[in-house]
């Protein structure tokens, strides 16, 4: 039990110094973990628009395998990609192994299912008839499709933050495709496995701390915004 | 409309940065990729010393901390440019197959068992270190790696060595680092090898004590391989050389020698300069 307090009382005191390398790796994993949600929605949004409003026959197939990509383990992203990137793999050339680049990839990998699920489901819910009557009030494609993202916003921003929250803290696919490289790809969760392992557990905890905060941050603005807009 | 404009605003800063890293700019001094064991990645040693190396010479050092087995599988595959490890006997096919080449002997330190310092297998007690691993077998737990790492390989060699039959011994295996292995022995009450860098690095947390050391079979060798361009074309040879020959220079074996000696009182690895094993 002591060593919990004392580990808290010397996170804290690492938080209030600003300790640059905590900063540093704080603002890393941000800047991999935000990088790889804005292209999964990028990639995400417009597919599970079509998985949402389009009937085909493979939907349904295409829907579950979706879900099973939600439960993929990121670790096996990370292998995934690690396979593919490694200068044997059939990427190789484009030596991105061991780069922030390969992280962003194999997060991407990992928030697409998640973005893609939670567009089409939100997609889904909203009145089926709805871009007839918007077309019927003389919308065009694009303003109808402007105007279903708006009504369908609560769930995009869900999937901004599922896809956010799921990457920012997994560690396997990190550390196989990223190396864990100090002051080059070592995120948040990767440090406190190397801290971890290091002994020093009062860096641990406050790099865990930070990485709550950092996700409670992150989900409180956009919560504030999705419970914000009067329908 | 809160939602469309950050979102394009995020995507086009996540392109940025990924379009960043893309480039390939013509005067790179260039980036290596070092496979290392995870007991010179936990001592710090490495991020010691590469940060000299880099500061001077300009190259990158990309240093990955994984067991000896999978340093070596990559650097047979030529996914890495050299490997810092520390199984002869693993090394050596590689060697054979011309995977590696020009290997240097860097440092050496020493394997010990560790275990509950009330020592109830009386491993201490032994004559010598194969009846010590038959005490621990027969009135003990052990604790192993498990993850084909250098010091597994060990464990392994010295079972077998001592006429134990390793495979039907109660031994739980971890597949983890050395850390993750010392903290879990610590907390089960059992024994487990590990080189003494780690231990001492984690001394403090663990409810650990060194029972057994000091056999010719413990001695742990750290060899510095530049894998071989001729068969790997990728491999930035003159750059991996380069790194070999600093980690050998007079200044960086002090530097070994001294880390963190003051800390420990005593050093936690013997530069090769001053090692009775020969080179190469």
């Amino acid at each position: 039990m002591e060593a919990i307090w004392e580990g808290l009382v010397e996170a804290f005191r690492l938080i209030g110094r600003g300790d640059g390398e905590l900063f540093s790796i704080a603002g890393r994993s941000l800047l991999v973990s935000g990088s790889a949600t804005a292209l999964a929605m990028l990639v995400g949004v417009p597919l599970g628009y079509l998985l949402g409003r389009a009937r085909f026959p493979a939907r349904t197939l295409i829907l579950a395998a979706v879900g099973t990509g939600m439960g993929m383990p990121p670790v096996v992203a990370g292998l995934v990609i690690w396979l593919l990137l490694v200068r044997s793999g059939p990427f190789g050339g484009f030596e991105l192994i061991y780069t922030k680049q390969a992280m962003v990839i194999a997060q991407f990998l990992i928030a697409t299912p998640l973005v893609i699920a939670f567009t089409a489901a939100s997609i889904q819910a909203l009145p089926p008839r709805l871009p007839d009557l918007l077309a019927v009030l003389g919308a065009g494609k694009l303003r109808t499709l402007w105007l279903l993202a708006r009504e369908a916003r609560l769930g995009l921003l869900a999937a901004v933050m599922a896809g956010f929250g799921a990457v920012v803290s997994e560690v396997g696919a990190s550390m196989a495709v990223g190396g864990n490289l100090a002051g080059d790809t070592r995120v948040l969760t990767t440090a406190i496995v190397t801290e971890t392992s290091r002994a020093d557990t009062e860096r641990a905890i406050a790099y865990g701390l930070v990485l709550l905060a950092m996700a409670f941050a992150i989900v409180a603005v956009l919560t504030v915004v999705q419970q914000r807009s009067p329908r | 409309m809160p939602l469309a404009r950050p979102l394009l605003a995020m995507a086009l800063v996540g392109l940025l940065v990924f379009a960043a890293g893309c480039d390939g700019s013509g005067d790179d001094p260039g980036t290596i990729i070092l496979a290392t064991t995870t007991s010179t990645h936990d001592s710090g040693l490495l991020e010691e010393l590469v940060p000299r190396f880099e500061a001077r010479t300009g190259i990158t050092v990309k240093v990955i901390a994984v067991g000896t087995g999978a340093a070596l599988r990559m650097a047979g595959e030529g996914n890495v440019d050299a490997v810092l490890v520390h199984a002869p006997e693993a090394e050596a096919p590689y060697i054979a197959s011309g995977d590696l080449v020009s290997g240097r002997l860097v440092m050496t330190n020493d394997f010990v068992i560790v275990g509950p310092p009330d020592d109830p297998a009386a491993a201490a007690a032994a004559p010598d270190l194969p009846a010590a691993l038959a005490a621990i077998a027969s009135g003990g737990r052990f604790v192993s790696r498990g993850d084909d790492s250098g010091t597994h390989k060990r464990e392994l060699a010295l079972w077998a060595g001592a006429g134990i039959d390793a495979g039907a011994l109660p031994r739980e295996e971890t597949g983890q680092g050395m850390g993750a292995t010392l903290t879990i022995a610590s907390e089960r009450g059992a024994y487990t090898l590990t080189d003494r860098a780690t231990y001492l690095a984690l001394r403090d947390v663990l409810d650990l004590a060194v029972l057994v050391e000091g056999d010719a079979t413990l001695l742990n060798v750290y060899r510095i391989h530049v894998v071989n361009p001729d068969k790997h074309d990728e491999v930035a040879a003159e750059q991996a050389e380069a790194f070999a020959a600093f980690l050998l220079e007079p200044e960086t074996q002090a530097r070994i020698g001294r880390f963190r000696a003051e800390e420990f009182g005593r050093s936690l690895f013997t530069p090769a300069v001053q090692t009775p094993v020969g080179g190469g």
